[in-house]
């Protein structure tokens, strides 16, 4: 029955002493899917993310990942997920190759894989001018484009973004948005953070996280109309307002 | 094992291509080897003796023939009296003086006893010990010349001997010094800021969620830098022996073997420090103010530990680099075997491994 779904959580909770940073959150993840997850700072998305991701522990409740338990499979996770953070994550001081290389090995693909793997992206991206070149002396949004390949190299089946998008001029944006959606047409799954509204748009169905628990989950449309908002950015506004956390 | 392989490959590649930190980590031992070889000798070589010769007669002439034919002397006979030595002392023109009285060579000859006198500048006082015992060296050494064999009742010769280092070669004691600060600043210094750095980047964040294994992170890092210390512990010994003609007396071997657990221990500090830190500058300013000074204070190559408060010496006992100069000391230059050396080289694993768990406890922790 859940063979379409690709992330499942059930009354995922994690407590930090006092504080419930995720308190009971159910959502699936089909796959395929673009899956918008929102929130205000503080709201639980990191530490939601954190856990799926097979860094942190949930306090209870049940979730799987591609299939492997949070509890009992996270090595098996971490090779089925790519991840990518907001901070710029490839080293500034190796070549557009030698990063390549370096992420292909570390998911433990063989060196003649890599290798064609490597051509294909690097002349796919427009990159064989600049492929022996430093990472540091690309423009950001290059950098950024390259991130993202370099996060699905391994063909992972879901790819975590962390607000992937920050300080990136809207032209760039839009363009990264595109191998989003490329990437979702192959066939893997988009989990995507943005604290960008329109982007929230662009999403197949999106996750609103208020204080630990997530106050709406529906596609765009469906969301717009029942708040009676005409954009996310309303939306958003109407399920934040009632936030407690951003106050302390 | 593949992936480490990969992972050790990028960190020397991020090695290499920091020019600047490739010349500081082998540029700096070669400057210590010249400033303390060379310039910062505590020798005193070719220094002016002024000698006023009262006596002038043989005994005091063979002296100062003596004296001037050894390389520590420039010797001047151009001051007449006791006035002119006093105005020369004044002036900082003279640092030291030797003054026969007349009647110098008839005491030693009739009374088998006669004076000298010494001068020296005591507001420079290692000069001036030194020059004394130099001249009270030559002296004795003229004493026996005379009367050889013989066995002169009431007078007490000191025979001063310094041992492992005969000829007074100051550059021995420095350069286990030397070694212990390079590795130290090479192992501290640059692997906690290598894994700060990744921190920093945000890179830490992809390898954690990478199926890699975050203690084999850790190993991939420290793995370059215990290659480059070897390294560096190599170029300091060949500089030792062939520009400075230090002779290692002990196994070559076994100075590799301690240096490897000394290497270990400080990049297990570095890997230490840098867990509890995320900016790059904090992480080189704790291994700088953390390791550097203590290292220098406390390891017992630039000042006596034991003139120091028993405080001081309290801490001095948990400065690795105190245990390491000990036993390259021992090693290097007197030719002890590990039988000697034991307890060091305990503790000093002792550190290592405390210094290990801690490290890699705290990484852990970061994960759940």
């Amino acid at each position: 029955m859940n063979d379409d779904k690709v992330i499942v959580c059930e009354e995922l909770t994690k407590q930090f002493g006092d504080f419930v940073a995720v308190n009971h959150i159910s959502f699936d993840v089909r796959k395929g899917e673009i899956f918008g997850f929102l929130g205000a700072n503080g709201a639980g998305k990191t530490t939601a993310m954190r856990i799926l991701c097979g860094l942190s522990y949930p306090s209870s409740g049940k979730a799987t990942v591609a299939g492997f338990d949070v509890y009992k499979q996270q090595e098996s996770i971490k090779k089925n997920i790519g991840y990518m953070s907001q901070k710029f994550s490839l080293y500034e001081n190796l070549t557009v190759t030698e990063n390549i290389e370096f992420f292909g090995g570390v998911y433990g693909l063989s060196r003649p894989e890599i290798r064609k793997r490597s051509d294909r992206l690097v002349s796919k991206l427009g990159l064989t001018q600049e492929a022996k070149k430093l990472v540091g002396s690309l423009p950001l949004g290059w950098k950024q484009k390259l991130a993202f390949s370099v996060a699905i190299f391994h063909d992972p089946q879901i790819v975590f973004l962390d607000e992937p998008t920050g300080g990136v001029d809207p032209i760039t944006r839009r363009q990264f948005w595109d191998m989003i959606y490329e990437a979702a047409a192959t066939g893997i799954t988009v989990f995507v953070t943005t604290h960008y509204m329109d982007e929230a748009e662009y999403c197949n169905r999106i996750t609103v996280m208020v204080d630990g628990k997530v106050e709406a989950l529906d596609t765009p449309g469906n969301l717009k109309a029942r708040y009676q908002a005409a954009s996310m950015d309303e939306v958003f506004y109407q399920l934040a307002r009632g936030a407690k956390r951003s106050a302390d | 094992m593949k992936q480490l392989l990969v992972f050790i490959r990028k960190e020397f590649f991020h090695v290499f291509r920091d020019k600047r930190t490739l010349l500081i980590m082998f540029g700096l031992p070669v400057v210590q080897i010249v400033l303390f070889g060379f310039a910062l000798t505590s020798e005193v070589k070719n220094i002016t003796l002024t000698v006023i010769d009262q006596a002038r007669d043989v005994n005091s002439t063979q002296i100062i023939n003596k004296i001037k034919s050894s390389s520590y002397f420039i010797v001047d006979e151009s001051a007449i009296n006791y006035d002119a030595v006093s105005t020369a002392f004044k002036k900082g023109t003279a640092r030291c003086a030797l003054i026969f009285p007349a009647g110098f060579g008839n005491d030693l000859q009739d009374a088998g006893q006669a004076q000298v006198q010494i001068l020296t500048d005591g507001s420079d006082p290692n000069m001036a010990k030194t020059v004394i015992n130099y001249l009270t060296a030559i002296l004795t050494a003229y004493q026996q010349e005379i009367s050889p064999g013989a066995q002169l009742p009431y007078r007490i010769i000191p025979e001063q001997r310094m041992l492992y280092n005969e000829e007074g070669n100051g550059s021995l004691n420095f350069i286990p010094g030397v070694m212990a600060l390079v590795l130290m600043l090479v192992c501290t210094a640059l692997t906690s800021v290598a894994v700060v750095r990744e921190k920093e980047l945000g890179t830490m964040e992809i390898l954690l969620v990478s199926p890699f294994k975050p203690l084999l992170v850790l190993l991939a890092k420290a793995v370059p830098y215990l290659v480059l210390s070897l390294a560096n512990f190599t170029l300091i010994l060949v500089l030792a022996v062939f520009v400075l003609h230090v002779e290692v007396k002990g196994s070559i071997l076994l100075l590799f073997l301690v240096s490897t657990l000394f290497i270990i221990a400080c990049l297990s500090i570095g890997l230490m420090i840098s867990n509890t830190t995320n900016s790059q500058q904090t992480a080189l300013l704790l291994s700088m103010m953390g390791m550097m000074i203590p290292t220098l204070i406390f390891t017992g190559f630039m000042f006596p530990l034991e003139n120091m408060p028993w405080i001081f010496q309290m801490i001095s006992y948990v400065v690795p680099a105190r245990w390491y100069f000990l036993v390259i000391k021992a090693v290097m230059l007197k030719g002890l075997g590990f039988s000697y050396i034991w307890k060091e080289t305990a503790v000093l694993l002792g550190m290592t491994v405390v210094a290990l768990s801690i490290a890699l406890k705290n990484f852990k922790i970061r994960l759940s």
